[in-house]
């Protein structure tokens, strides 16, 4: 299989995937109800090569926005641009070219339960009309691409999760597509599964150069995968950033509380309390980020004041290479060197004072 | 038991009829009923060729000749088999009418197979940029085989019971044998003769079925 990066006709900076002020709104489903405005004013460049994971709850609009890039659904406002061709705009038969260009994978996998691994495989070839003597290298290619060379003549109801989505990757790459579509390809797998199956879109996106869209609700998922993320929350997206930078310092609160289900930022407000309980001291937490002072750096100004310090919470976090993480620290000593202490910490890295309950709540603004 | 000795042959010619009758109306009704509930699923609202105008049409038009006994349909039916297959009794009227009959019946249980499909798989095919009609014919109809196959042997049984009115037209079969020779000639042997003969086909005909349906879904 080639691996040389994807730069078919697509001008050099111009993104592979565009678009621009997509709107969906659907009608209303009763006489009474309210049309639902799934999309509301997204724009969004994917580049060739790249991974870009949508993050968001159920309802927020990431499988609508997934299925307006092959055009399974079109917006009601706004364009979507797919290598220069604007496939919002194409009828139902240009289209049939553009999604031959397109593999989706879905989370149900939605393999057809009537044919074999191999006659699913062989079915989008069928379609792009590809001479049947070149069906055999191709599937027994991709086959083995993703491990299932064993399963050929298995029927569908005789596989895994795992071994479904397998499949449903390897259909997805038959016609040798420039673009992945996941719709959240993990969410009815269990964990083990689940890190087999990233791994398997890794080596899509690295040893083909194929570029991934991936939607999902886990954030392990873009951990795992994605350069870069966007969160979406009703309709809109709410960042948009590499994904080293969303999870070290998310901004919006919908990110904030995505990431917190993998790192959170310092102890919650109650869990707090407790350890003020069984801790003295000043509890401080320290935010470290790629490319500034390591923890090492702040334990020694501490040590050199003689400021006692407890690790009570945090760790420290792995994001495609780049690590940072939030320590949550109990000071004691004396009041002036504990002030000096973190003085000088705070020219290092992000100090802040973590919430308590009574202070989350607002009693106490100090 | 003298009476169906002497009445063998024409017991023999009438089961033929009968096998005649519903094999033909089982090839056009079943079709016309194939093509009248893929018209019902295609075209009903979120559906793969929405078309809210046919949709009702049909619908319509299968709701009101479902309902009607066939016993009277044959008779409402005959001057419509007079201009289509030119004449209004024996068994070209009769099948004429057990097909029309036949496809409306059909024409739901093929909808109602259909709709048991998962609708992502459709969506797959259409990704892989697949057309309507390939998408019809090379995933949803392999997609309900197994289904289909049982409802369509629903049907066959259905057709053989309907097909033993053909004697009120002038047209044969087992029914016109029992009700002829049997119930009009006082000679109970003869009337369950036939009876029995239309058991046996018709548990043939759902043993194959059965068969066909376990082999469409490989349980």
């Amino acid at each position: 299989m080639p691996t040389t990066p994807d730069t078919r006709n697509t001008a050099a900076g111009e993104p592979l995937i565009r678009l621009t002020d997509v709107s969906r709104i659907f009608p209303a489903r009763s006489r009474q109800g309210a049309p639902v405005r799934a999309l509301d004013g997204v724009t969004l460049d994917v580049a060739a090569g790249e991974v870009l994971g949508v993050v968001g709850y159920s309802g927020a609009g990431k499988s609508t926005l997934l299925r307006l890039v092959n055009a399974l659904d079109r917006p009601t406002s706004g364009s979507v641009t797919v290598a220069g061709r604007e496939v919002s705009r194409l009828t139902e038969r240009d289209l049939r070219e553009v999604r031959r260009d397109i593999g989706m994978i879905f989370q149900q996998f939605n393999l057809f339960a009537s044919r074999t691994v191999w006659g699913n495989i062989a079915y989008p070839l069928q379609v792009a009309g590809v001479p049947k003597q070149q069906h055999r290298e191709r599937i027994s290619e991709l086959l083995h691409f993703v491990g299932l060379a064993d399963k050929a003549h298995a029927h569908v109801e005789q596989l895994s999760g795992g071994q479904k989505q397998r499949v449903g990757i390897a259909r997805a790459l038959a016609t040798s597509p420039r673009i992945l579509l996941a719709d959240e390809p993990t969410s009815a797998l269990d964990p083990q599964t689940t890190a087999e199956v990233l791994a398997l879109l890794r080596r899509v996106n690295e040893e083909l150069g194929i570029t991934i869209m991936l939607i999902t609700h886990e954030m392990e998922v873009v951990r795992s995968l994605a350069h870069r993320v966007g969160v979406m929350e009703a309709g809109r997206v709410v960042e948009l950033g590499d994904t080293y930078d969303v999870f070290a310092t998310p901004q919006h609160p919908a990110t904030q509380r995505f990431v917190s289900t993998l790192v959170e930022k310092g102890p919650q407000p109650r869990a707090l309390d407790r350890l003020r309980a069984r801790h003295p001291g000043r509890m401080v937490t320290v935010s470290f980020r790629d490319g500034q002072a390591s923890p090492a750096d702040v334990f020694a100004a501490f040590i050199e004041r003689q400021v006692t310090f407890e690790l009570v919470h945090g760790g420290v976090e792995d994001v495609r290479g780049r690590t940072f993480g939030h320590l949550t620290l109990a000071l004691t000593g004396d009041d002036t060197a504990v002030a000096e202490a973190l003085a000088h910490v705070a020219t290092l890295v992000e100090v802040s004072t973590p919430a308590t309950s009574a202070t989350a709540s607002g009693k106490d603004a100090s | 038991m003298d009476r169906l000795v002497e009445l063998d042959s024409l017991l023999w010619e009438a089961t033929l009829e009968t096998l005649l009758i519903v094999a033909i109306t089982l090839g056009i009704g079943g079709l016309g009923g194939l093509l009248l509930g893929l018209l019902l699923y295609t075209t009903r609202a979120g559906g793969i060729a929405p078309n809210r105008v046919v949709n009702v049409t049909v619908n319509l038009l299968v709701n009101f000749f479902r309902p009607i006994p066939f016993v009277i349909f044959i008779a409402a039916a005959q001057p419509l088999a007079r201009l289509v297959v030119g004449i209004g009794i024996g068994n070209r009227a009769i099948i004429f009418a057990l097909s029309l009959a036949a496809a409306f019946g059909i024409s739901r249980i093929v909808e109602q197979n259909l709709l048991s499909v998962d609708p992502g798989v459709l969506e797959a095919s259409r990704a892989m940029g697949a057309g309507r009609l390939r998408t019809i014919l090379t995933v949803l109809l392999p997609e309900a085989l197994g289904p289909l196959v049982l409802g369509y042997t629903f049907a066959l049984v259905a057709i053989v019971d309907m097909s033993a009115v053909a004697g009120v037209v002038g047209g044969g079969g087992l029914g016109a044998f029992a009700l002829t020779y049997g119930y009009r000639q006082f000679e109970p042997v003869v009337t369950w003769a036939a009876v029995l003969i239309i058991i046996a086909l018709v548990q043939l005909c759902q043993f194959a079925g059965n068969r066909l349906a376990r082999k469409a879904l490989r349980r």
